[in-house]
């Protein structure tokens, strides 16, 4: 096969810990494989080669944070054909995304001694917020899995099959015995979407959200069980608070309980 | 010659945002800046209020490369707060969990990231096309750390196993057996990336560091240790900040750190091997002999080799753990929490890491302080580029402002981390 004919590829990162973006490095098995079947034509973590032109497919890791990035991810747009944002950071705002519901001004002292140096924004915010998203990945970090769905499905001209259910369905599924209901262990897997495979509960403890809300969660009354366990509302707003705090879902639930 | 800049705008193959610049006038080097623009997450503000329980869990999202040496500092300091000691097998396994890390990291930075330099390749991807088998001996010798990370921890970016007082699960005894062949294989394989990378040219930059790391009584340090230094520091890590001070530049969004009175110093596998050779297995001290090396190295460029002696150390200490582990009873040490100060420091794999953390009674944080391994060398890595770009400058720009960025990859910087970095920018005007 020509190699002209390969879809083009690019990766892209804003503010984030680079693990999305690593994924794909870590796929050992698949990457040579996916190297054959596209042009890595940008992605600066594994390479200093770069094609230059419009793009079939980026994806995109990390959130928005500067007034250089928001400018920046309109031009990634305008040179992609299909934009994909990878990981939690991209798709909510990441962990920085706390930031939103602080004075930022009060945050950049706390590690910087000439906050003059420093330009921020007040708010972290999702590439969706900015331009069109064609699809997201959810995960901190991202399921390998499902990125290698998602990249063989863009090959093959199809949708990515990465269902939406809960992280409760797939605990069912491997059989795992309940943590909250077994051991009291506070647990957001009724409400977390599906992606790890239900990771936390096969190791004892409970979810704590890192592919944030699933469709259409039932919040409230998880934070009802999560108060007969004896959690406190600072405790139960702590637990949306983490890696999707900025995902409407468990933004709103975290803002119920102070 | 006269007066330039050069400056490389977007470093690639290094692990987060960061930029380049050198200033020359009259012929002169006047400044190498290591410019860090990786946006900041303010990590130390938003973990205040939070329980001690969470510190490992929100600091590993800091670096997806290595989340462990995060997730590492933050229970130790936790459990010296709340006065317990882990030890015996789920101290092994936390060292195990630490090895994979190395394994995958090392890896990662001397195939993925670094080799392709010496080899004249823009990425391990095109390498592969001359050097297919060597791309997937290193993607086989990199899933085998991984697959530790996976198994002790959950998952290989970001596990979630870890836990104040221990872990939440541990694996049986059959478990760790069943990588016992591949880690076997991976002895050999990682030796002979000592061999192979033994052979590419190195020139000569011998340099005057002071280096830094952890040093321990009967092991080569990775998750304790006193705070040693080749020119005479010596203390325990709850001295570390009476000699080391963090400086905030306006380059740089990550903060530089300064020896007390002296100035920069270096951490990392070369500060970690001149400081520990005599710590090593008889194995990797016998093929790093081979390959070249004295019992101390400061020849950034030759970083590679002792990056991959580091991972045949590492090998081999994960096969010594798995042969001695016997299932703790308990997966973990539990203790109430208490008001208190601790700090810790651990081996990461790009260098000495520090947390400080200040909680209160109830176990919410009040005050959390990290150094990671990069914001420390940075001074050191400006310093090193400003000498030796003084002897590059007249080559032609393309091919200078190449080097540089070789140059910069000899210390496998980790932006996303040190600011919580690259661009080169050569200024001849």
């Amino acid at each position: 096969m020509a190699d002209k004919k390969k879809p083009r590829l690019a990766v892209w990162k804003f503010a984030s810990c680079d693990g999305c973006q690593l994924s794909l490095l870590d796929c050992e098995d698949e990457l040579l494989a996916v190297a054959g079947a596209i042009d890595i034509a940008y992605f600066p973590e594994a390479t200093r080669g770069e094609i230059s032109g419009r793009y079939d497919v980026s994806l995109v890791e990390g959130s928005v944070t500067n007034a250089h990035d928001a400018e920046r991810i309109k031009e990634v747009r305008k040179r992609s054909n299909v934009l994909i944002t990878i990981g939690a950071c991209a798709t909510a705002g990441g962990i920085q995304a706390l930031k939103n519901f602080a004075d930022v001004k009060e945050y950049i002292p706390v590690v910087y001694a000439h906050p003059e140096y420093i330009h921020t924004l007040a708010t972290s915010t999702p590439i969706s917020d900015h331009v069109k998203v064609d699809f997201e990945l959810r995960g901190c970090p991202i399921s390998k899995k499902q990125l290698v769905e998602l990249v063989s499905a863009f090959v093959a001209g199809r949708k990515p099959v990465t269902p939406p259910h809960s992280v409760c369905i797939d605990c069912k599924l491997r059989g795992n015995v309940c943590v909250m209901v077994a051991h009291g262990a506070p647990c957001i897997g009724p409400v977390t979407h599906t992606g790890c495979d239900a990771l936390c509960p096969s190791f004892n403890r409970g979810c704590f959200g890192c592919f944030g809300p699933k469709e259409t969660p039932n919040t409230k009354a998880l934070s009802g069980q999560l108060a007969e366990l004896g959690m406190d509302s600072k405790a139960i707003k702590r637990i949306y608070s983490t890696f999707n705090v900025n995902a409407e879902a468990f933004r709103e639930e975290s803002k119920r309980h102070g | 010659m006269a007066s330039k800049t050069i400056k490389v705008d977007y470093l690639a193959r290094v692990e987060g945002e960061g930029a380049f610049k050198v200033v020359v006038r009259d012929g002169t080097v006047r400044k190498a800046e290591l410019r860090i623009f990786e946006p900041p997450r303010f990590f130390e503000a938003f973990l205040r209020g939070r329980s001690y329980m969470e510190a490992s869990d929100i600091t590993a999202r800091i670096c997806g490369i290595c989340p462990v040496a995060y997730q590492m500092c933050a229970v130790h300091s936790m459990e010296k707060i709340l006065g317990i000691k882990v030890d015996d097998a789920l101290r092994e396994l936390r060292r195990l969990l630490y090895c994979g890390e190395w394994i995958e990291s090392h890896v990662l930075h001397v195939y993925m990231l670094h080799a392709p330099d010496f080899l004249g390749y823009d990425s391990a991807i095109h390498m592969a096309k001359d050097h297919g088998d060597l791309v997937r001996t290193a993607l086989r010798l990199k899933k085998i750390g991984n697959d530790i990370m996976t198994m002790v921890g959950g998952r290989e970016i970001h596990p979630i196993n870890v836990k104040v007082g221990g872990f939440y699960k541990v694996p049986s005894k059959r478990d760790l057996q069943s990588m016992v062949e591949n880690l076997k294989w991976a002895r050999d394989a990682a030796i002979d990336m000592v061999r192979f990378v033994a052979k590419l040219d190195f020139p000569d930059n011998e340099r005057d560091y002071e280096f830094v790391s952890l040093r321990h009584d009967k092991e080569y340090p990775l998750n304790e240790g006193r705070v040693v230094s080749s020119k005479g520091i010596d203390i325990p890590v709850e001295e570390y900040d009476q000699h080391f001070k963090e400086t905030h530049v306006e380059h740089s969004t990550a903060l530089q750190s300064h020896i007390v009175g002296r100035g920069p110093y270096f951490v990392g596998p070369l500060a970690r091997y001149s400081l520990n050779f005599d710590k090593l297995t008889p194995t990797a001290q016998q093929v790093a002999r081979e390959a070249g090396l004295g019992k101390t190295c400061s020849n950034p460029f030759r970083s590679i080799i002792v990056r991959s002696v580091e991972t045949v150390y590492a090998v081999e200490e994960a096969l010594r753990i798995i042969g001695s582990y016997e299932q703790p009873e308990k997966p973990f040490i539990a203790a109430e929490p208490r008001a208190g100060v601790g700090c810790a420091a651990t081996e990461a794999p790009r260098g000495l890491i520090y947390h400080r953390y200040e909680i209160a009674a109830d176990g919410s944080i009040v005050h959390a302080r990290i150094v990671p391994p990069t914001a420390q060398n940075q001074p050191t890595i400006e310093k090193d580029l400003t000498s030796f770009v003084a002897d590059w400058l007249d080559l032609p720009d393309v091919e200078l402002q190449h080097r540089c960025e070789q140059a910069i990859r000899n210390y496998d910087p980790c932006i996303s981390c040190s600011c919580h970095f690259l661009k080169l920018d050569i200024d001849r005007a």
